[in-house]
């Protein structure tokens, strides 16, 4: 297997600071059981990393990424994985209870409370290619779990949504990374998705990082902060509304001659994303991990 | 309780989908919004951005209001005695049709046929000017915005420039077709509009007896009103009628001056994007051979207390009605005010209106938001409006649910909430839905279907389920 694994045992799942990539052999001071292959040492010689901070990362992927991006997924995966940080997907998980919620049916969201709550007490962090559904749980989960009239769970739900983090907060905030040793020829323009933008606040962590990709060729879109006009639900219910919000971001994701939009939201995705492709505008939507998962190799 | 009544009568609701279908069909309207709101909104960043204490003065706003709210009883009592006090009367008005009796009995009483109006969104909200009309007293608008859409026999479609739907070249048809005595030679320039206007109102500014207002800010300290406007008209009907009545909700009341000093600054860089409004009116019950001898205060409450008994939509009662959050709101720029079936659009509408009606009697306007938050953002006292929708949504939601009214919604939700209950159900709906995408899927892409789905694929295409989900990658490589 041509990745890069670094696995702590699992009874030790403290942060620790751990010098990876910087000797020929695993660093020796944790309990840590290193698997390298000669690709591995290739990249590393090429990437210098320094000190990283080992977590014990739960991967709450997302409904919509499960079902419909396993590539997000997976890019999440192997960008942790060279970064040096044990990645797990509790099978367990389903969904954060967001579409229930913000359409306003709560009492259905709150065994989905229950179940995040559970899946992911047992992780350092939690982390999720979505800034809405991490704007969901760090925003509502208490709020319902406190409805369901479980004042325990409601305890349990604040310290899950405490270390759960979108994936720029994790790289930039948590793990301290800007350059993740992406490499991305492309012209790409950043949509800031609203919930990232305006609900956890991420602020120009994504763009950080973008800027840091080797070979990419990052064009500002104008009109950025504007909502696309997905707003789950929203787009079927007004139907109409949302598809002249989209038609004018479209407009501006064009103007900016990029063949790339990315996001740090598959759903805001797919709307930008099926509106470009109905129109054969030939630009695609492709999500931030992805971006930042690519390497030379996988170029 | 009955519906409190919010204006734009006669009017069937069709809900909010149905009246955007309307308006974003129309061009006209569409570059006029666009226009506006994309001025308003840069002007306003670049006002706001001048104070380095901004959001300091918008967390005081909030507070205040906060404060003011969980002790209103006794606010609106203290201002009440001061009011009375300094030789004015009050009033106090359950809802619509009260508050439109006493006002109705009030000017009847003074022989007056005609009234002139301070721009006032309350005496909208109650339907005043309809209602003096069908007792023989004809109102008259001298907000420049609120003469245009009063002229075009039209709706009000912002709450700050009610005829924000409207391009100077629609305003000159509107006068020279209805005001009277306008030259037939006019023009489309803002100015030449302006004096014509001026022209028209000046004499009724000089024969109306009585006056009619709202106020920005009730003062419970001394009892002081206070109205902030900027072309003067307000300034002219405060002071120059005999009688002065005005219509205030409950929620308007600030403790204290001190108060005022907050409020004064948030609102004008949030309304007008100015720093300071050009007119602002404070006065006092009656002052003996100054302005009006007589005052009248109508306290209206309209469903204000129903929204005040709402431990979340209880925020909403603290809008000081600038209007920042409709110049920011994607919705807004894109359906205008119209499509809100209210005096009150956009963002707050969308709150308010339910909240003070009842969501049974608005039930698509708190999904009428794509929940962006940009709203949140400018609200100069900090309502948290996407909150506040999501909580509507809810009580949309549970009186069906109450009413055993079913829907196919519902039984979507349900469904689902049962799926994501179990990763095993839920690995088993993923496997469904493939086939059921590799029925329509070419080339990775689903295009146009009929049945539920067709509000999405009519207009956007979706992705096809791919080959393998994560989960089974996840499970085959680990």
């Amino acid at each position: 297997m041509n990745r890069f694994k670094v696995r702590p045992y699992r009874s030790q799942c403290h942060i620790r600071t751990l010098y990876a990539y910087q000797c020929d052999i695993g660093f020796s001071v944790l309990p840590v059981r290193v698997v390298r292959t000669a690709g591995d040492r290739e990249r590393m010689s090429r990437t210098h990393i320094g000190e990283v901070t080992l977590v014990r990362i739960g991967l709450f992927l997302t409904c919509i990424n499960d079902t419909l991006y396993p590539d997000t997924g997976k890019a999440v995966v192997r960008l942790l994985e060279r970064l040096g940080h044990e990645v797990d997907f509790p099978l367990e998980q389903t969904c954060c209870g967001q579409m229930h919620v913000n359409t306003g049916y709560r009492r259905e969201a709150f065994s989905l409370v229950r179940r995040y709550a559970d899946v992911f007490a047992p992780y350092d962090a939690v982390v999720a290619p979505s800034g809405s559904c991490v704007g969901l749980v760090r925003d509502q989960h208490v709020a319902l779990a406190r409805e369901s009239g479980d004042e325990a769970l409601a305890e349990r739900a604040a310290a899950v949504a405490a270390k759960t983090y979108e994936l720029s907060e994790l790289l930039v905030d948590v793990l301290g990374v800007v350059d993740v040793g992406a490499y991305y020829p492309h012209r790409v323009t950043y949509h800031p998705t609203c919930h990232s933008l305006r609900l956890i606040r991420v602020g120009d962590k994504p763009l950080q990082l973008l800027r840091a990709v080797r070979g990419i060729d990052l064009v500002e879109l104008p009109n950025a902060d504007t909502c696309c006009g997905f707003g789950g639900t929203f787009a079927l219910k007004n139907a109409e509304t949302s598809t002249a919000m989209l038609s004018d971001k479209v407009r501006c994701v064009l103007d900016t001659g990029a063949e790339i939009c990315a996001a740090g939201d598959n759903s805001c995705l797919t709307h930008i994303g099926g509106g470009l492709s109905r129109m054969r505008t030939g630009v695609r939507g492709v999500h931030l991990a992805e971006i930042l998962a690519a390497t030379e190799e996988t170029a | 309780m009955t519906r409190a009544f919010l204006g734009l009568p006669g009017r069937r609701d069709k809900g909010f989908p149905a009246a955007a279908h309307h308006a974003l069909a129309d061009t006209q309207l569409r570059r006029n919004l666009r226009n506006a709101t994309a001025t308003i909104r840069a002007k306003r960043t670049k006002v706001v951005g001048e104070l380095p204490d901004w959001e300091e003065l918008r967390e005081a706003g909030r507070a205040i209001k906060a404060q003011t709210l969980s002790n209103l009883d006794a606010y609106l009592e203290q201002l009440e005695n001061a009011v009375v006090e300094r030789g004015g009367h009050v009033h106090w008005a359950r809802d619509a049709d009260e508050a439109c009796r006493l006002v109705t009995e009030l000017v009847q009483a003074t022989g007056a046929t005609e009234v002139v109006k301070v721009k006032s969104m309350v005496t909208d909200e109650i339907g005043l000017n309809d209602a003096l009309a069908r007792s023989g007293i004809s109102a008259y608008e001298t907000d420049l915005a609120e003469l245009i859409v009063q002229l075009g026999h039209d709706k009000q479609s912002h709450i700050l420039v009610p005829a924000i739907h409207k391009n100077r070249s629609e305003i000159r048809d509107i006068f020279l077709r209805e005001m009277p005595g306008v030259s037939k030679d006019l023009g489309d320039d803002p100015v030449e509009l302006a004096m014509a206007a001026r022209q028209h109102l000046r004499k009724k500014f000089l024969s109306a007896k009585v006056g009619i207002s709202g106020a920005n800010f009730a003062v419970a300290e001394t009892g002081t009103l206070a109205v902030v406007e900027s072309e003067g008209n307000g300034r002219m009907c405060l002071t120059l009628p005999e009688t002065l009545i005005s219509v205030v909700g409950i929620e308007k009341v600030v403790p204290t001056w001190n108060d005022l000093e907050v409020f004064l600054q948030l609102l004008p860089r949030s309304s007008t994007a100015e720093r300071m409004n050009p007119y602002t009116s404070l006065w006092t019950g009656v002052t003996p051979g100054d302005g009006p001898q007589e005052f009248h205060l109508v306290l209206l409450d309209n469903g204000r207390t129903k929204v005040l008994k709402d431990e979340v939509s209880r925020q909403t009662l603290a809008c000081i009605r600038c209007s920042a959050c409709l110049n920011v709101c994607p919705v807004y720029e894109r359906t205008g005010g119209q499509a809100y079936n209210s005096v009150y659009p956009g963002p707050i509408g969308a709150i308010l209106t339910p909240a003070m009606q009842g969501v049974e009697n608005a039930p698509t306007l708190p999904y009428a938001s794509s929940l962006c938050g940009a709203c949140y953002d400018v609200c100069p006292v900090k309502i948290n409006i996407p909150e506040v929708l999501v909580h509507l949504r809810s009580e949309v939601v549970e009186h069906k649910r109450a009413r055993r009214i079913p829907t196919p919604e519902a039984t979507a939700m349900k469904a689902m909430a049962w799926v994501f209950d179990s990763p095993k159900r839920l690995e088993r709906a993923q496997k469904a839905a493939r086939r059921g995408s590799g029925i329509f899927a070419r080339d990775g892409v689903i295009g146009r279907i009929p049945g539920p789905m067709h509000g999405w694929t009519d207009s956007r295409d979706a992705p096809a389920m791919p080959a393998e989900t994560f989960r089974e990658w996840w499970r085959r490589t680990h």
